[in-house]
């Protein structure tokens, strides 16, 4: 079994328009930039985007915003320094925008990746973000009925890696990574440095690679 | 006229709000105002800061060569970790915001309603994009609720109401409030007066406020 592919075009060839992808990153932070590029030169459209951010600064996802590829954004945080791309694009109506509080995006997308198919949590309830939910009582607290998320793509940023797809992260960059791994059909990841197998201890791996399909190296 | 009273600076806030945390205490500092706590913390106590992207024993700002783009704050800044810190991913830590893990989030805010109900993601201004962030799952999960916040708006608009016009970020999870005059609690017959700026009457606080306020 080898995972590891030599090009980013080569790992993203199957990203097809109108397909859900999820995006590691908080911020710069984990946000696989050279998967993100080669979706973009693979010039697909109609795109669903599950990140923290929208992008900014012209850069990682703001591209594919800019460049008329997304239709629609799953995200807790777009408004940010510099999202111009997607404030823009949001406020011509040609973006559709589903705001989701950070923990239940993370939740979210942890349930889809494990099988449940929704949960209910104390997050939102009683705003405008949970309108028209399902609202229960479960010990007492007002909880809401929030569903799984899962997607056709993850894109994702790793540190270590070795050719069974055992991934490692490095600092803050982990944040969706983990995550967003166990909850797409096809999740691809972008690496520093791929090691031989037995290299990265066990009791390192983060993320194991029955979660990961395809893994390419950036190096750093 | 002269004002009788000096408001407390930023640094003085910060300060402030530090007396009220525990030695031990696991504590989440919102973006803005709030992240000053971080420059305030006393070496007597041990309080261990969460930073919502995934850290638990977070340090101070990094600067120059040890700022590295892979290690950052939930303002995106880049950060140092302490001897001790853990990293961990999304779902884990909001797992410890929503599981009622952390003891004290301290906020920023548009606006806090006497019912100690939060408004501080989105204003009423239709043009802006709105971001909610976890500023939910905080105000919801935390143990307490502080508030760090200006007491006034640019205009003069008290940011202690009765009730929220801004859009609810929760309702009824404020517990007290740090503004640049005074520090208030919130209780079931609406805010108590805990401390305030020296030369401000009372009467006048409840004025600026356009609130009734319970004396100490």
């Amino acid at each position: 079994m080898d995972k590891t592919i030599s090009s980013f075009a080569e790992a993203v060839e199957d990203v097809h328009d109108g397909a859900s992808v999820m995006i590691s990153g908080f911020g710069g932070a984990g946000l696989p930039a050279h998967l993100i590029e080669a979706v973009l030169e693979a010039g697909v459209k109609e795109l669903t985007i599950i990140s923290n951010n929208a992008g900014s600064k012209g850069l990682g996802i703001a591209k594919l915003v800019k460049a008329g590829r997304v239709r629609k954004v799953v995200c807790s945080f777009p408004r940010q320094p510099g999202s111009d791309e997607f404030d823009q694009m949001y406020r011509k109506g040609k973006l559709e925008l589903e705001l989701v509080p950070q923990g239940t995006l993370a939740e979210r997308i942890r349930a889809g990746g494990a099988g449940i198919g929704g949960f209910f949590t104390p997050t939102g309830v009683g705003t405008e973000l949970t309108a028209g939910k399902e609202i229960r009582t479960i010990n007492g607290l007002d909880q809401v009925l929030e569903y799984g998320l899962t997607a056709d793509f993850a894109l994702i940023k790793g540190n270590l890696a070795d050719r069974w797809g055992n991934l490692t992260y490095r600092g803050t960059a982990r944040n969706f990574g983990p995550v967003m791994a166990t909850a797409a059909r096809c999740t691809i990841a972008q690496v520093s440095h791929v090691l031989p197998l037995g290299d990265i201890s066990p009791e390192h791996v983060v993320t194991p690679g029955i979660f990961v399909d395809r893994v390419v190296v950036s190096g750093r | 006229m002269a004002k009788s009273y000096v408001p407390r600076t930023s640094g003085q806030m910060a300060r402030r709000v530090v007396e009220d945390i525990h030695d031990g205490a696991y504590v989440n500092l919102g973006i803005g105002r709030p992240m000053l706590v971080a420059n305030h913390l006393p070496p007597d106590k041990e309080i261990i800061l969460h930073s919502e992207n995934g850290v638990l024993g977070m340090g101070e700002i990094a600067v120059g060569d040890d700022a590295d783009p892979d290690y950052v704050n939930a303002g995106k800044q880049s950060i140092l970790l302490r001897k001790g810190a853990a990293l961990f991913h999304h779902a884990d830590s909001f797992s410890m915001i929503r599981g009622g893990h952390i003891d004290i989030c301290i906020l920023g805010a548009f606006q806090v309603s006497e019912r100690g109900d939060l408004a501080n993601w989105r204003t009423l201004d239709e043009a802006a994009i709105p971001a909610v962030g976890g500023a939910m799952d905080l105000a919801k999960g935390a143990k307490q609720v502080f508030i760090m916040m200006e007491h006034l708006t640019k205009d003069g608009q008290s940011k202690l109401v009765k009730s929220c016009s801004y859009p609810l970020t929760a309702m009824g999870v404020v517990k007290r409030v740090y503004t640049d005059l005074a520090t208030l609690e919130i209780g079931d017959n609406g805010f108590r007066l805990v401390d305030k700026v020296a030369g401000l009457s009372h009467n006048e606080l409840e004025s600026i406020s356009g609130l009734t306020i319970q004396e100490t």
